[in-house]
């Protein structure tokens, strides 16, 4: 008697894993997914935050995936343990501050001692060597195989065949003769797989899989370390990274200026943690101080927001001043012109 | 309906609500009803999409003007 064997597979919501969960599901194993939540995932988040965006319905490409294969979906919450990854990467950043090999080998990592509690036989992914320059190259996949733990119970079954094989293959619990040789940076093999599979109506990302290949996002995230003096960071941070204008007049405070309703609306549940502004003379926006306020600076941050206020070309501007705590008092100000607001402000 | 729990979560993005609900539903019994209050309207897809994906119930989605009520019945019993 042959038991059914069971994989479990990273299911990060675009094509290659899957194609990858496809390929196995076809060879009689039963999968199921597996989805990290760092932070700075890509998926929802700014949707739900930016009204443009809530037009639009929105899904979770992971849950899609899911669901288009009949599959179970486990999303695990890995915020905390991931600030170490982020932090300290052994492997360092790619372009930006991207620390794909350890985050690939964390989430690996994760997904063993996941299948070891569960009673799963191997990890499937949907890497394919020569993909990403960082974590997907040919002499980073022995990395991640060792470094997470994984060894040998981590299959890619869209590049297999140029790997050794694996134990999974070895014990014949797939077939490796249909398993793929999928390399470099080309889509083609992968589209015309999806189009063999009759899978229609994936996502495309254009960058990685999370934030933090994206450069303006890195830019603000270094920002925010350097202005702290400490790397820490909370999950509201790094949300708050993904709202609004971000301007920094002094190195000891930056406004967040929300620029549009959404915005408002988001920025709005955190006036009990931070002081905020907001005109009350014009229309205008929201804006929350990161930071602390010293002398003078209250004047400034008002003239900020008053810049971006319907008042802009008025000479005077009235500004709330609120206080986490719910006080507030009024100021009066001239908003401080476009072209005063040097762009080295700008995060 | 004396058993059924409530979960709220409000305030919080995609996809936290569905993790939260998906811990929450792990200390449930088949049978079992859950409410979530959230208020990322993303959840509305999310929530549902999860429950179809690991066999539980969608009773009721109410969207309110600022909250969205999502009514559930824990499914199955076949494990994980
Ligand atoms: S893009 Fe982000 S989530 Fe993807 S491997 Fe790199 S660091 Fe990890």
């Amino acid at each position: 008697m042959t038991t059914q064997r069971k994989a479990v597979s990273l299911i990060s919501g675009g094509l290659d894993s899957m194609l990858a969960t496809k390929v196995i599901m076809e060879q009689g194993v039963h999968v199921e997914g597996i989805n990290f939540f760092t932070g700075f995932c890509v998926e929802g988040h700014t949707h739900a935050i930016r009204k443009k965006d809530r037009a639009k319905p929105k899904r979770n490409n992971a849950l899609w995936v899911a669901e288009q294969l009949g599959i179970k979906l486990h999303i695990v919450d890995v915020i905390e343990e991931y600030k170490e990854v982020l932090l300290n990467p052994k492997h360092g950043y790619g372009a930006n501050m991207n620390p794909c090999l350890d985050c690939k080998a964390f989430m690996v990592r994760k997904a063993h001692e996941w299948i070891e509690a569960h009673g799963f036989d191997f990890i499937i992914t949907g890497e394919v060597i020569g993909q990403r320059p960082m974590s997907q190259r040919k002499d980073t996949m022995p990395v991640v195989a060792r470094e997470s733990g994984a060894g040998d119970r981590l299959l890619r079954p869209l590049c297999a065949k140029l790997l050794p094989p694996t134990l999974p293959e070895r014990e014949g619990w797939v077939d490796r003769e249909r398993l793929y040789d999928f390399s470099g940076r080309t889509r083609k093999p992968q589209m015309a797989l999806a189009r063999k599979f009759g899978i229609e109506g994936y996502a495309q990302p254009a960058g990685g899989c999370c934030f933090l290949t994206d450069a303006a996002y890195s830019a603000k995230l270094v920002d925010l370390w350097q202005a702290r003096g400490d790397r820490e960071y909370e999950l509201d941070d790094i949300m708050l990274l993904k709202v609004g204008r971000h301007v920094r007049p002094r190195p000891h405070f930056k406004l967040i200026v929300a620029r549009e309703e959404g915005e408002v609306r988001f920025l709005e549940g955190y006036r009990n943690r931070f002081v905020s502004l907001r005109t009350t003379s014009h229309p205008g926006p929201l804006a929350l101080v990161d930071g602390r306020l010293e002398e003078g600076d209250e004047a400034l941050a008002a003239a900020i927001v008053a810049r971006y206020s319907k008042g802009v070309r008025d000479s005077r501007v009235t500004v709330e001043v609120r206080q986490p705590d719910g006080e507030s008092r009024e100021i009066e100000v001239e908003p401080l012109s476009p072209e005063r607001i040097p762009e080295g402000w700008h995060v | 309906m004396s058993d059924r729990q409530t979960l709220d979560a409000r305030r919080l993005l995609c996809p936290m609500p569905v993790i939260r609900v998906q811990e929450r539903v792990e200390t449930m019994n088949p049978g079992e009803e859950l409410e979530v209050i959230c208020t990322d309207p993303g959840a509305a897809n999310d929530v549902p999409a999860w429950c179809r994906i690991n066999g539980h119930r969608v009773l009721s989605v109410e969207q309110g003007a600022e909250e969205l009520r999502i009514v559930i019945r824990v499914g199955g019993g076949e494990g994980s």
